[in-house]
């Protein structure tokens, strides 16, 4: 088998394929975080073989037939063996039971169109219906032009989903990794009742060459990373991939709504 | 007129906003100021008054007309703490039992580094999070250029009102043209590829009803609108709340929904 090499984007490093994939997609060289596609996510994160996915083989078309989208998404389907950019289903983290969604970068750059809207959305309902947290990764850079107006709505669609999901008093967790832009950042990645983001990863809401455009300032360093997040208070914690599961076992356990003792119900 | 045409007219600078229609739908308005947290953003402003005798919280999005006042008010581009305000009036509406009615006209939320900083993304999730489920009736109406995120934190609502010449969009046809010709001079095709303008929207059922503009002068639409307005609410005014959250769910829940 042909070995394949991946470039670290922060160190220039490259390491094997194989190497990257049994050290959590860091690089060796200078501990960067490397982007990874929604199933090495989840087979990195969810208890082996408990995974189970939500509307597999949903398919979107070209809604406002948008010249040359067909196309794209052909080739996005191709390159990435998935049908859109996200990837959505229920499983164990660390022996808890959840419910949770995955956007893959590698798919026209996780951008949210009516598929990711949809499966998002359902998601959030069939955790509430089934009385689940949810975890969820984000990785998009925002929404997904050739859908128009209908990309823009999904962020509303999804946030309706997301409030009624904490309204029936369930916990939703959300974990930024690289890149968390645009109208993801604006609606369901800043929603969560934690907030997690991954080492170095851009989080925000304009593009930065469009900020440079606009403003004609000079970007100060480490602007958008998670840190800078962090910083300014619109992360809870940056969380590192090694202990991402354990961390996460904890937050569901102690946010599930318990009764305290003096408020239950005295048998008759 | 073709698509381009209307994204011209909405943002032109002499069109009617919503301190416009303000100014002669709502009587006795008091503007409130401030987000209690940072500042007050003069690119919202939000306040009181009464629709036809009725209470009312009203939020507009403001460009400004002169030259000074437009720097003043960030040209219409709301920060973060503009959002908050509006959030902060709704609340208050909520708490009151009046409805709230929103004008969105501006090219966007603020692009820049201290919007960035203070959580321009957070403030506008915020918005749709709480905008969700506010036990009040909410109605949105979009007097001129609606754009992206910054104008969905306004208009997540029951009713959505367009103008015959106002326009809705992911994102700006420049931006567009920008990001897949690299040419913002092909603005014209990606107006027209985007399906933004009150036609569209009314078809793709993002808005609820267009009122029209055509031969009629400001002060006509003005009285016009406010007749929707009040037909509107007595309309909602029927509704018990939780009917009203879960209309307001499937209203988006459908949006775009290619599966059910």
């Amino acid at each position: 088998m042909e070995r394949v090499m991946l470039k670290c984007r922060k160190c220039g490093r490259e390491t094997p394929e194989e190497v990257l994939k049994s050290n959590w997609w860091i690089c060796p060289g200078c501990g960067g975080y490397f982007r990874m596609s929604a199933r090495e996510r989840i087979r990195l994160v969810v208890d082996e073989g408990s995974f189970r996915e939500l509307d597999p083989a949903m398919l979107g078309g070209n809604p406002l037939d948008f010249p040359e989208y067909d196309g794209k998404l052909d080739k996005a389907r191709e390159t990435s063996g998935e049908r859109d950019a996200v990837v959505t289903g229920y499983g164990r983290i660390g022996k808890r039971k959840c419910a949770f969604f995955v956007m893959d970068s590698g798919f026209m750059m996780g951008s949210m169109g009516t598929v990711v809207g949809e499966k998002i959305t359902r998601v959030f309902e069939y955790a509430t219906e089934n009385r689940l947290p949810v975890i969820g990764f984000t990785c998009s850079g925002g929404a997904r032009m050739q859908e128009g107006v209908l990309s823009l709505m999904q962020m509303a669609k999804i946030s309706v989903a997301c409030r009624w999901h904490s309204n029936a008093g369930l916990f939703y967790m959300a974990i930024l990794t690289d890149p968390t832009t645009g109208g993801v950042t604006a609606s369901f990645a800043m929603e969560g009742d934690v907030i997690a983001a991954e080492p170095g990863a851009l989080i925000g809401f304009a593009g930065q060459r469009v900020i440079e455009q606009t403003t004609g300032q000079k970007l100060p360093e480490g602007f958008q990373k998670a840190e800078f997040q962090l910083e300014h208070g619109f992360a809870d914690f940056i969380i590192g991939r090694k202990k991402m599961k354990d961390v996460i076992a904890e937050l569901i356990d102690v946010n599930t709504p318990r009764e305290r003792p003096a408020d239950k119900k005295l048998p008759k | 007129m073709n698509a381009y045409d209307k994204v011209l007219s909405a943002r032109a600078a002499d069109r009617a906003q919503g301190t416009f229609y303000i100014n002669r739908i709502i009587d006795d308005f008091i503007e409130l100021h401030g987000d209690r947290s940072f500042g007050d953003d003069g690119a919202i402003v939000g306040g009181v008054g009464y629709l036809d005798k009725r209470p009312v919280t009203v939020i507009t999005m403001n460009r400004g007309e002169t030259l000074e006042e437009r720097m003043k008010r960030n040209f219409g581009c709301p920060s973060p703490e503009g959002y908050r305000k509006a959030l902060r009036l709704m609340k208050q509406a909520e708490k009151f039992g009046r409805p709230v009615i929103c004008f969105v006209g501006s090219p966007g939320a603020y692009c820049g580094i201290t919007a960035e900083e203070r959580g321009q993304g957070q403030a506008i999730a915020q918005n749709l999070w709480e905008m969700a489920a506010l036990e009040i009736p909410i109605l949105t109406v979009v007097t001129g250029e609606g754009g992206s995120g910054g104008a969905l934190a306004l208009s997540v609502c029951d009713r959505m009102i367009m103008l015959e010449d106002a326009v809705y969009s992911v994102v700006s046809p420049e931006g567009c043209a920008t990001i897949l010709w690299k040419d913002a001079g092909r603005a014209k095709e990606a107006a027209e590829l985007l399906k933004l303008t009150s036609d569209d929207l009314l078809r793709l059922g993002v808005a609820d009803a267009v009122l029209e503009e055509s031969g009629k002068t400001p002060e006509q639409v003005a009285k016009e609108m406010k007749k929707l307005l009040v037909s509107s609410l007595k309309e909602l005014d029927k509704i018990r709340i939780s009917v009203l959250l879960a209309s307001r769910y499937q209203r988006y829940r459908k949006i775009g929904d290619l599966w059910n």
